[in-house]
């Protein structure tokens, strides 16, 4: 029975040195990139003896800001590798002309359009969300971490597992070749017998667990953990939109885990839900994966609303324009969401009477989003704008998604919709949203709350250039699309036959490049800020004259966030605070009861990640054997009770001391 | 002897939660009402108590609706009031998701199902 066992593939499974990409050079070159920078980084950080205190003080904390910042990180890396991708699109299609193939094959090319999309939505733009969340909403509803500070941890590390199983798709086999939200059949085992796909599969679970997770955890903490007095009406319009953006998670996450799971049975062991025959019904699959995409959409855009409220309020120095307006414009977004998926396929052949519906439907969601314009708009009307870095982003953000917000109506017309369908133009619409809208919403946070998080401001001029870059870049980059795309110019491809198109293309090449320059820029400008930190102190803690809670206390908060739980009496709480001429107490302080570190999240979500791998490969002894050890540690961690610890009072008395005499230097 | 114990024990924790873990009671009549509601599925299958299937098909849906209630009442101890309200909200709005998600997917796989039917020929040439 066993004679003819094969060893290696027992071993192994279907991992061999073929896997190895080594006849590609591009990828060759990147891996020596990789190779010899992550080296470099790996011996920097043993040289200095960083590993333990990266160890203790990042890795395995459950404080929500460490946390936050970490999720922050990993969204910076993630980007520069979805940007890469991006760029190789860029130049491939602008020389792909004619005679010339351009540099990438068409099998390359798939998975780099692939990986960009998965990578850009996945791993850039929820980190992105997500860490702003976490770092933002505890400090905003007056909390000292949010409700399941262990969870928070989890949650993390399964997201970094999700992404190193993107990223090792690069070097080791291949990833997937079928678009970004991987539609059956061509996703089934008959079309795309390779790793690729279940690369894709397994990223998207396991980062999928930890998003759900996290959603849950925001939810608990935004209802139960809100200081006293604070009402859900006076509750800043952040945790608004964050509460509704993490409704969404719970209830729609769990709709992409079940429609991966039944794709991963067709592929395992060969169901045939989404197959062509034996009754299998790839429309199925479409249907289902937009129930979920669709709400996606908005659980990337509800928080930049929310990053643009609070800035929008604080740098016209006004209460928010029409505050329950903004709050109920959410909500119905949040349940209208649900109601327009099938506008991501109104061509599939449904009849009049269900397109007209979901195109109505989609009509409709525009206007409570373009009630939030208004909004914003009489906001700054009459307000005493202050034109700083995030408040640019803010008013690039109201031109460029006005733009964005009305192609999405025109693709909303179902008639409309079938002429450009899968073209350029749709490709440049959800660019121009989730650009215009969640990234341009991600910098003006990143720059509104750096200050909160670190200590001090960011370099002012490089965030100019930066903003400038991008902007500009933007609309190089993508208003070509458009125009492409009424042209009938389809997107994902790699080669083009005629010449006239090339003029377009190379335009937005050129955009591509600025956006580049852009993202330069930011980098350059966290280097200047963290050289020249000592001239942009905040010793405040308070730097824009903020009006939400979390500019209440120093910069960057203690552990603890606040030594006294605050009482809420109004919206806008520190503002109203400032305005009744309050005091901060200088004594009294009590020791803090606070949630301990642990590193039970990073094996466990380490463990799950192998699992994954594992079964990728199918290498069914090492599945086993992770799944096994996972849930072995998951147990083991149950019976720890040593979670908690107090900080002394002498401790908090110490640290509150610090910031007195800091604020009296001020003085 | 000792259920009686447990019924104290239970009842002594109840009196010291507020949030309420529920009684003996409560766990007994969730359960009782749990077996009947699913051995009663099982007697309409094996002993072919109806001729056409679909009435025993949407039988079995209908009492496992129920058993959904049943165990949301007294293991999950929701009503009205728990958690100031939360709850219920919450509930409401799962189940008005779940039944858009649910009527919507069937109104569109039906109409897929009856504008993407194989053709013949003869039938394409008449297409306008």
């Amino acid at each position: 029975m066993f004679s003819n066992l094969d060893l290696q593939k027992l071993i192994f499974g279907r991992l061999s040195l073929e896997a190895i990409p080594y006849h590609e050079p591009i990828l060759l070159a990147t891996f020596a990139g990789v190779g010899v920078g992550g080296a470099a980084l790996l011996g920097a950080l043993t040289y200095f003896r960083l590993w333990g205190y990266l160890w203790k003080e990042w890795f395995t904390s459950v404080d929500h800001k460490k946390i936050g910042i970490m999720y922050m990180v990993l969204a910076l890396v993630m980007l520069l590798r979805g940007f890469a991708d991006a760029l190789m699109m860029r130049t491939q299609q602008s020389i792909a002309f004619g005679d010339n193939n351009g540099f990438l094959p068409p099998h390359h090319y798939d998975q780099v359009f692939t990986a960009h999309g998965v990578i850009m939505i996945f791993f850039m733009a929820m980190p992105f969300v997500t860490g702003l969340m976490n770092f933002v909403v505890p400090l905003q509803i007056g909390a000292r971490d949010v409700a399941f500070p262990f969870l928070n941890n989890f949650s993390f590390w399964m997201t970094v597992g999700g992404a190193v199983t993107v990223m090792a798709s690069l070097f080791v086999g291949e990833f997937a070749r079928t678009g970004w939200l991987a539609f059956p059949p061509l996703s089934e085992a008959a079309y795309s017998p390779g790793v690729g796909v279940d690369y894709y599969i397994w990223s998207l679970q396991v980062a999928g667990i930890g998003t759900l997770l996290s959603g849950i955890n925001l939810i608990a903490t935004i209802v139960k953990m809100r200081a006293p007095g604070m009402t859900m009406m006076k509750m800043p319009v952040f945790c608004w939109t964050s509460l509704c953006t993490n409704v969404l998670i719970v209830a729609s996450f769990p709709v992409l885990t079940a429609v991966l799971a039944l794709l991963s049975l067709d592929r395992y062991v060969g169901t045939n839900f989404f197959t062509n025959d034996l009754g299998g019904n790839p429309m199925m699959y479409f249907n289902l994966i937009w129930v979920w995409g669709h709400p996606e959409v908005y659980i990337l855009i509800l928080p930049a609303f929310g990053i643009f409220s609070e800035v929008t309020s604080t740098f016209c120095g006004k209460r928010l324009f029409g505050y329950a307006s903004m709050v109920y414009a959410t909500v119905v977004i949040t349940i209208l969401s649900y109601l327009v998926w099938l506008h991501h396929f109104f061509t599939m052949g449904s009849g009049a009477s269900v397109n007209s519906f979901f195109g109505i439907t989609t009509m409709i969601i525009s206007i409570p989003t373009g009630a939030k314009i208004f909004n914003w708009l009489f906001t700054m009307y009459r307000g005493r704008i202050r034109f700083e870095l995030p408040m640019m982003w803010t008013v690039a953000f109201m031109f460029t998604f006005t733009i964005g917000g009305m192609t999405g109506v025109l693709l909303a017309v179902p008639p409309a919709d079938f002429m450009l369908h899968n073209s350029l133009f749709l490709v440049a619409h959800f660019h121009n949203v989730i650009i215009g809208g969640v990234f341009f919403g991600v910098m003006a946070g990143i720059s509104y709350w750096f200050p909160k998080a670190f200590g001090f401001k960011l370099d002012p001029f490089w965030g100019k250039m930066s903003f400038w870059f991008w902007v500009v870049g933007f609309y190089f980059a993508f208003m070509p699309l458009y125009v492409l795309g009424l042209m009938g110019v389809t997107r994902r491809l790699n080669h083009f036959d005629d010449p006239n198109l090339q003029i377009w293309f190379v335009t937005a090449a050129f955009g591509a490049l600025l956006i580049a320059a852009g993202i330069g820029s930011f980098l350059m400008q966290l280097f200047v800020s963290v050289r020249n930190r000592e001239a942009l102190r905040d010793t405040t803690g308070d730097p824009w004259n903020g009006r939400t809670l979390e500019w209440s206390t120093s910069s960057p908060p203690p552990e603890y966030n606040f030594a006294f739980t605050p009482m809420i009496h109004d919206l806008d709480a520190w503002s109203d605070m400032k305005q009744r001429g309050y005091v901060r107490p200088v004594h009294g302080y009590r020791s803090i009861h606070m949630p301990k570190s642990t590193g039970a999240g990073v094996i466990i979500a380490g463990l799950c990640t192998v699992f994954g791998l594992a079964m990728i490969w199918y290498i069914w002894w090492l599945a086993a054997l992770s799944l096994l050890g996972a849930l072995v540690a998951t147990i083991v961690h149950t019976f720890n009770y040593d979670r908690d610890f107090t900080i002394p009072d002498y401790e908090v008395v110490r640290v509150e001391d610090r910031r007195t005499r800091a604020l009296l230097a001020k003085v | 002897m000792s259920a009686a114990d447990n019924s104290v024990h239970v009842q002594v924790l109840h009196d010291h939660n507020e949030a309420g873990h529920g009684s003996l009671k409560g766990y007994v009549t969730g359960f009782v009402c749990s077996v009947i509601l699913t051995a009663v599925p099982f007697w309409l299958v094996m002993a072919h108590v109806f001729e056409n299937t679909q009435v025993t098909a949407f039988l079995i849906m209908g009492l496992a609706v129920i058993q959904i209630v049943v165990h949301m009442v007294y293991f999950l101890h929701m009503n009205t009031q728990s958690e100031g309200g939360w709850t219920m909200l919450a509930l409401i709005f799962t189940l008005v998701l779940v039944a858009i998600a649910i009527m919507g997917s069937l109104w569109i796989m039906y109409h897929l199902n009856a504008n993407m039917q194989v053709m013949s020929v003869h039938d394409m040439g008449s297409m306008p």
